[in-house]
């Protein structure tokens, strides 16, 4: 693959597709399973399309549950690319500048996996087309959704054309041209921020929420991303240096090591301050906190999974923070799954659960997700790793055919 | 051709993995999941003779706009699809209204809490007149129960399942308070949900998507969602109904109290008004000096709930 015969896009369109889909057997075996989950998940799809949104385990008092807390979730894995994307760009980082790539690509898989949790939540997804545009009614600027919709599509157009754009000049073998991509570049930096701070204001906004309508909620899901969306970039990367001959350098590691250190450090700080607020003065409006915490009502399912979230948050945090000079990648893994598990349960059903409980009637109930909703929520998953895995794959592949294309030019 | 058989209870999702999985299920399942989207599954697909004028009437349907777009031409004819829809469908004669707020008109409402006794023959009155779903045994009104010393609904008991009126409790209804200043207004993506000029804070359940950020904004739990397909035995049906109140819902959309838009808009009381048994609801035209309620603002001590959040809700608590 020294030398390439190939140009035009059909010919990239091609390889890349070869590129993402040949591969050993174990690389066979993760398909399968993926595919197995994906499937699983369209099956179960199915039958919430036939019944409604009654085959889930949500109800009129805990109206939103596991999608829209994955969604909030990885929309901040999403932003996190711009971890990357800010040192690489402004503070010229060289060795973050070639993992960047990754990180879009991760980005991408987040944004679609964004997407697919919202259009499994909506009662009539065959009426999307009401919120487009000319078509539809756009209720823009008043509600927060419609404004949540154009950032997280626009950041999904930003992630996926400007890596386009880079490969493909790649992939002909000249390096793209500066003032091409780099405005877009700096504008997703922007664009980073703001779907994660629009996504924060879905529940910042809501008065009649007591739990979430604290303004620290958007800095802190900045803080939570910052921390989680690197450590999956991280995991990706233990992936490809385990698994391919790609080299990773040691010190792209020691960087992202940084960077999650201080994230996860503001994050526990911000989420002392909250607890400190809802319990050294407890009123009527910190019995969300107190559910979430220690149960209401005799209603305590999510007490468990706070608790093993915070656990693994200080866990995940204290490993980064005092890992040894030499750690090795199955140590960076554990402090990787940590930290982003913890963030998982805390910002996702931690977060979204306790908003609706007590109901503003007062009313407590617990939300168990059903069998159906979990099975959609892992095949949604899937279909994000799936995404991924079919970017970095040929992004990788192009890079590594451009370098030695560069080395035996000179 | 009647309306659906009423189940046992909620179908629980074990269930639905289970009973379903004939191999004809799953075949029609998977080609669901692969027409999502198509002509065919928009339209509900094409079932033996008599259905082609189903099918063309529910494309059209589909196709609609969203009602305050609509001119009076497009509002007629969708009015006349849905009777002809349910005429076909169900064999129901049912007269679908789109009739217009009158000039001069701003509905309030006010509750008594010193006379109410906790009968709930309003709610009684309000399923009925509203088709409310009655799987999901779903009520536009909650009353709760409280003990004196408390004036907040929330510290009440809104299941009480005893004889009323019982020694040292009163009642407190609570349902959509219409207010001028709608958190779920503001927070609808597609302008499904929106305050007609009388003051009614209606829903377009063709136009709902069924996101339910309104729901998550209601500092009142004022809304229900259909979670599945709302059941109404077909003898209890109120035929008589409006575009924006009380017509039949589908699964997947939001509704609400409109006030019984169908009765309060030809000058009767909304249906609540009209069963309590205690004379605790006052319903009326702001606009009007003369109105009841206008007495009742006027001349007894009000409060309203939440007042804090500045939702100016359009329904008051008073006491004799």
């Amino acid at each position: 693959m020294t030398t390439n015969p190939h140009t035009g896009f059909i010919a990239f369109v091609s390889d890349c597709a070869r590129w993402a889909l040949s591969g050993g057997t174990g690389f066979k075996i993760y398909l399968a399973a993926l595919f197995s989950l994906m499937g699983a998940g369209a099956f179960a799809y199915s039958q919430q399309f036939q019944t409604g949104l009654i085959a889930t385990g949500m109800s009129n008092i805990v109206s939103w549950g596991l999608y829209i807390s994955n969604f909030t979730f990885f929309v901040g894995v999403a932003a996190a690319a711009v971890m990357l994307i800010l040192p690489a760009y402004i503070l010229k980082d060289k060795d973050l500048h070639k993992v960047v790539i990754i990180g879009e690509g991760v980005a991408v898989g987040a944004l679609i996996m964004c997407l697919m949790f919202i259009t499994a939540d909506m009662g009539g997804p065959l009426k999307v087309w009401h919120m487009i545009p000319g078509i539809g009614l756009f209720n823009w600027p008043s509600s927060i959704l419609t404004w949540d919709m154009i950032v997280l599509n626009g950041y999904l157009a930003l992630n996926a054309i400007v890596p386009l754009y880079i490969l493909y000049c790649n992939y002909h073998n000249r390096p793209p041209v500066d003032w091409k991509y780099r405005p877009f570049v700096f504008l997703s930096i922007f664009w980073a921020v703001s779907i994660h701070m629009v996504t924060a204001f879905l529940y910042e906004g809501l008065p009649a929420r007591p739990f979430w309508n604290n303004p620290l909620l958007g800095p802190r899901f900045l803080a939570s991303a910052f921390a989680a969306g690197p450590a999956v970039i991280m995991l990706v990367l233990i992936a490809i240096k385990q698994n391919t001959d790609h080299v990773v350098d040691t010190k792209i590691f020691s960087k992202l090591q940084r960077i999650i250190v201080v994230s996860a450090v503001i994050n526990l700080v911000m989420l002392f301050s909250e607890v400190f607020k809802e319990f050294y003065a407890f009123t009527h409006h910190s019995l969300s906190a107190q559910y979430l915490f220690f149960g209401l009502d005799g209603h305590s399912s999510l007490v468990p999974w706070i608790w093993t979230a915070i656990s693994l948050n200080i866990l995940g945090t204290l490993l980064f923070a005092f890992a040894p000079s030499k750690w090795s990648p199955r140590y960076l893994m554990v402090a990787a799954i940590s930290l982003f598990s913890g963030i998982w349960i805390e910002k996702g059903f931690g977060l979204i659960i306790p908003g609706f409980v007590p109901s503003p009637m007062g009313e407590v109930v617990d939300y168990v997700p059903s069998s159906v909703e979990i099975l959609i929520t892992l095949g949604v998953l899937a279909t994000g790793a799936f995404v991924v895995t079919m970017l970095i794959r040929p992004a990788l592949a192009i890079d590594k055919q451009y370098k030695k294309y560069q080395e035996t030019v000179g | 051709m009647t309306v659906r058989e009423k189940k046992e209870g909620p179908m629980k999702t074990e269930d639905i993995l289970d009973t379903k999985s004939t191999r004809r299920d799953f075949m029609k399942s998977l080609s669901i999941t692969a027409a999502a989207g198509s002509a065919g599954l928009v339209t509900g697909g094409c079932v033996g003779k008599g259905s082609t004028e189903e099918m063309g009437l529910k494309w059209e349907e589909y196709f609609k706009k969203n009602y305050r777009l609509m001119t009076q031409q497009e509002k007629d004819d969708t009015v006349t699809r849905l009777e002809r829809l349910a005429k076909i469908q169900h064999d129901l004669d049912i007269q679908v209204s789109d009739q217009e707020p009158r000039e001069q008109v701003l509905f309030g409402y006010a509750f008594n809490i010193s006379r109410c006794k906790g009968y709930m023959d309003c709610v009684e009155a309000c399923v009925q007149e509203n088709n409310l779903d009655r799987n999901s045994k779903t009520q536009y009104i909650r009353i709760f129960e409280l003990n004196p010393g408390q004036l907040d609904p929330t510290s009440g008991d809104g299941k009480y399942h005893h004889e009323v009126p019982v020694e040292d409790k009163f009642y407190m209804g609570v349902q959509c308070f219409h207010c001028e200043n709608a958190p779920c207004i503001k927070a609808c993506p597609t302008k499904a949900t929106w305050r007609e000029p009388d003051g009614i804070v209606v829903v377009d359940y063709d136009w709902c998507i069924g996101c339910r950020y309104c729901m998550a904004a209601c500092p009142y739990w004022g809304r229900r969602f259909n979670w599945g397909q709302p059941e109404v035995p077909k003898e209890e049906i109120n035929l008589k109904q409006h575009y924006l109140g009380n017509r039949l819902r589908m699964k997947g959309v939001m509704e609400k109290c409109t006030f019984c838009i169908q009765r309060t808009r030809q000058g009767k009381l909304p249906a609540c008004a009209d069963a309590c048994p205690t004379g605790s609801r006052v319903f009326g035209n702001l606009l009007d000096p003369n109105s009841e309620i206008r007495f009742v603002l006027k001349n007894k001590k009000v409060f309203r709930f939440k007042e804090e959040l500045g939702t100016d809700p359009k329904f008051w608590y008073f006491m004799d």
